[in-house]
């Protein structure tokens, strides 16, 4: 066999997590104390550091990829996939293990990679090559192509920070693209850009590997990854669990997903001292996409439907309010979905069934999040579960502008502006 | 991908004395060049002056200093007009001062690229001392014409100059990366650097001569090499009495070691440097 492009051996990288001060008090106080004895304060504060919490971000991940390989990982948020990639790229060196690439790296970890909003289109293509390690004769081969590729040959004079975002993220990726790196790295940018410019990237990804060139690709989106790549690797919690064939890789994950929701179902709705007075009792929980398909997942921006199965103690029931609580893993309520909010309280309910509360663009940012259930039958608590259900949320172009998305969750929003008379007041 | 020779990349934990790697940066020579370009290129947009404003700063310092400290206080200038003497000075200091305060700067200005992609991030401040650079040889023009105004004509003296300059531009590097890679950690760097620059300029021959420091402090003095690399620029582009030898030997070991312990600890720092901010 061939030597490897990439070879990774026994990677780990330990993170130290911030701590809370031990002391208690306000910035004054603490100003205050530092003020008094200096360097009391700075030796406290030097010292915190060394005993933070400390977590593994990649435990003695291994693997190699060979010549013109279209690799995905995949994984939940947080199990470690960006932070491979982000150790395969340079941006952090690993603690532990080593990592041998045989040729140019080209990475597309986040939209946008060190351009100037102040420079023109052109000048910047040419200092993103050269942040890449590219030189300007090579750029110069390719530059017609990469602003055919971007559609922006109007605009190739003009400074970037007039680009409309979605001139910039083709731009961003004309560019990682088309410098023909041997090995080309891309985060998660299909989460961005309009469809058609997403199933472009995928194409060019495609043509990138056919010419023997290596692709490593995190998505949540599984149909790239099936449609794309020749091999998948899953992580979990930094480790990983299985390395192979996408199908079978893609599949087992998502039987995990489905039983991890499953087990915490098992505990709890099956649990029977519960509170409430059992005249209904939920049975289960599931998502369906917009197409009533189930799935695992919810997407920011996308419609979902949570969907709770219950039974009676075997007659209808009327007058019933459903709620569920989502709750961030810090345990603070981020969206209440609640039948009497919008006047849909159930009048009758038949014995067995399913309640399925849809929500069209759903608002809130990618992460993880738990689930209450709460249902009142004619103001009398019949069920209640707290933390019964995990919510996996997928990064998901709610705007469809392609920009980052701020904030807990998301909400539609207009902007405009116009001159008005007086002194400015609203 | 044909012939050419592909580059191997091994990525491993640090451990103990880094290599320099300064090969990676020669191949990254281009990338420097783009960055100083960018500096320069996106500084003076929409400004109405423009790259004017490199000249027009120094030489509104120049003539303040020459009213306060030439007119009012009648600081000795070595025989030379106040104003020839005081700008020959700031040229240089400005140039190391500049260079301090962004390469201090530098890895926290440009995170937005250093969490998204690889490059030997001793580029940057790098390109910030080549700017300085740029800088200062627009400003040379304005003193050409000041020297023919006095009438002072250069000697062979200036064959040197570029040596001096060179020992500004390193002990900025020294100076700024070891900043640096302090500034990740604590923030306060970035608005102390400014101002501790100011009280620094005082250290250093910039508005007086060295020939005023009591001659029992002159080698204390002489540790700090910006006095060896602003006496140097002075006398070579105005050929003062004595040029400094013995401080130029010392500021050049001094400045050495600065500028080792400096980019040594900047390129271990860079590694990690990701996961600190």
């Amino acid at each position: 066999m061939e030597e490897p492009i990439i070879s990774v051996q026994g990677l780990g990288k330990r993170y130290r997590l911030g701590v809370a001060r031990p002391q208690g008090g306000s910035k004054l106080r603490a100003a205050l104390r530092a003020l008094a004895s200096p360097f009391r304060y700075l030796r406290q504060s030097l010292s915190q550091a060394g005993e933070a919490e400390i977590l593994w971000a990649l435990k003695d991940v291994s693997f190699q990829v060979g010549q013109g390989e279209v690799l995905g990982i995949i994984g939940r948020n947080g199990a470690g996939k960006s932070t491979l990639l982000k150790v395969l790229a340079r941006i952090t060196d690993p603690t532990l293990g080593r990592a041998v690439l045989h040729g140019r790296v080209g990475c597309l970890l986040q939209v946008g990679t060190g351009f100037h909003p102040e420079l023109s289109g052109r000048e910047n293509t040419y200092l993103n090559g050269a942040i890449m390690g590219m030189k300007k004769a090579e750029i110069d081969r390719k530059f017609e192509e990469i602003m055919d590729f971007a559609g922006v040959e109007r605009f190739v004079d003009t400074p970037v920070k007039y680009y409309s975002s979605g001139m910039y993220v083709r731009l961003a990726f004309a560019v990682a693209a088309h410098l023909e790196p041997e090995i080309l790295i891309v985060d998660e940018v299909l989460a961005v850009g309009d469809a058609a410019f997403q199933k472009k990237c995928l194409g060019k990804m495609s043509h990138v590997a056919q010419e023997g060139r290596t692709v490593l690709f995190v998505s949540h989106n599984m149909e790239a990854i099936l449609g794309l790549c020749s091999r998948a690797l899953w992580l979990e919690a930094g480790q990983l669990v299985q390395d192979g064939d996408p199908q079978e890789v893609v599949q087992a994950y998502n039987r995990r997903c489905l039983e991890d929701v499953a087990s915490l179902d098992e505990g709890l709705f099956q649990d029977y001292n519960r509170p409430g007075d059992g005249r209904l009792r939920f049975t289960g929980f599931g998502l369906r996409d917009g197409q009533g398909a189930a799935t695992t997942f919810a997407v920011t921006g996308q419609t979902v439907d949570f969907v709770l199965p219950y039974v009676t103690q075997g007659q209808p029931v009327e007058n019933v309010t459903v709620w569920m609580w989502i709750h961030d893993l810090m345990g603070r309520q981020m969206l209440c979905l609640w039948s009497k909010m919008t006047g849909q309280d159930f009048e009758r309910l038949a014995p067995r069934g399913e309640v399925v509360c849809r929500v069209p663009r759903f608002p809130l940012v990618p992460g993880t999040y738990t689930m209450d259930f709460n249902a009142v039958i004619n103001g009398i608590r019949a069920d209640r579960l707290v933390g019964a259900a995990r919510l996996e949320v997928m990064p998901g172009d709610f705007f469809g502008s392609g920009r980052d998305l701020r904030g807990p969750f998301v909400c539609d929003q207009d902007w405009s502006g116009q001159e008005t008379a007086g002194e400015g007041r609203p | 991908m044909s012939g050419a020779p592909t580059i191997t990349t091994e990525i491993k934990p640090l451990k103990g004395w880094a290599s320099l790697d300064l090969r990676e940066l020669w191949e990254y020579r281009e990338l420097l060049f783009f960055m100083t370009f960018r500096e320069i290129k996106g500084r003076y947009r929409q400004m109405a002056l423009g790259p004017m404003w490199v000249v027009i700063k120094p030489f509104l310092t120049m003539v303040v200093m020459s009213l306060v400290f030439g007119k009012l206080a009648k600081l000795p200038s070595d025989g030379l007009p106040y104003p020839l003497f005081a700008f020959a000075a700031l040229l240089p200091w400005q140039l190391f001062a500049v260079s301090v305060s962004k390469s201090a700067t530098s890895l926290v200005a440009n995170m937005s690229v250093i969490s998204k992609v690889y490059f030997p991030r001793l580029t940057i401040p790098l390109s910030a001392a080549l700017t300085g650079l740029v800088d200062f040889c627009m400003s040379l023009v304005v003193l050409a014409g000041m020297m023919v105004w006095y009438g002072i004509q250069p000697t062979w003296n200036i064959l040197y100059l570029p040596a001096f300059l060179l020992l500004a531009v390193l002990t900025a590097l020294g100076v700024g990366t070891c900043l640096a890679t302090v500034a990740v950690r604590f923030r306060d760097v970035g608005y102390a650097v400014d101002h501790v620059l100011q009280i620094a300029m005082y250290l250093t021959p910039v508005v007086y001569p060295t020939s005023l420091v009591p001659e029992r402090w002159r080698f204390l003095y002489q540790l700090n090499p910006m006095v060896a690399a602003i006496d140097g620029c002075r006398w070579a582009l105005l050929n003062t009495r004595q040029a400094p030898e013995l401080a130029s030997v010392l500021a050049g070991l001094i400045t050495l070691a600065l500028l080792f312990f400096g980019v040594y600890y900047f390129r271990r720092t860079e590694r990690t440097i990701v996961d600190l901010l």
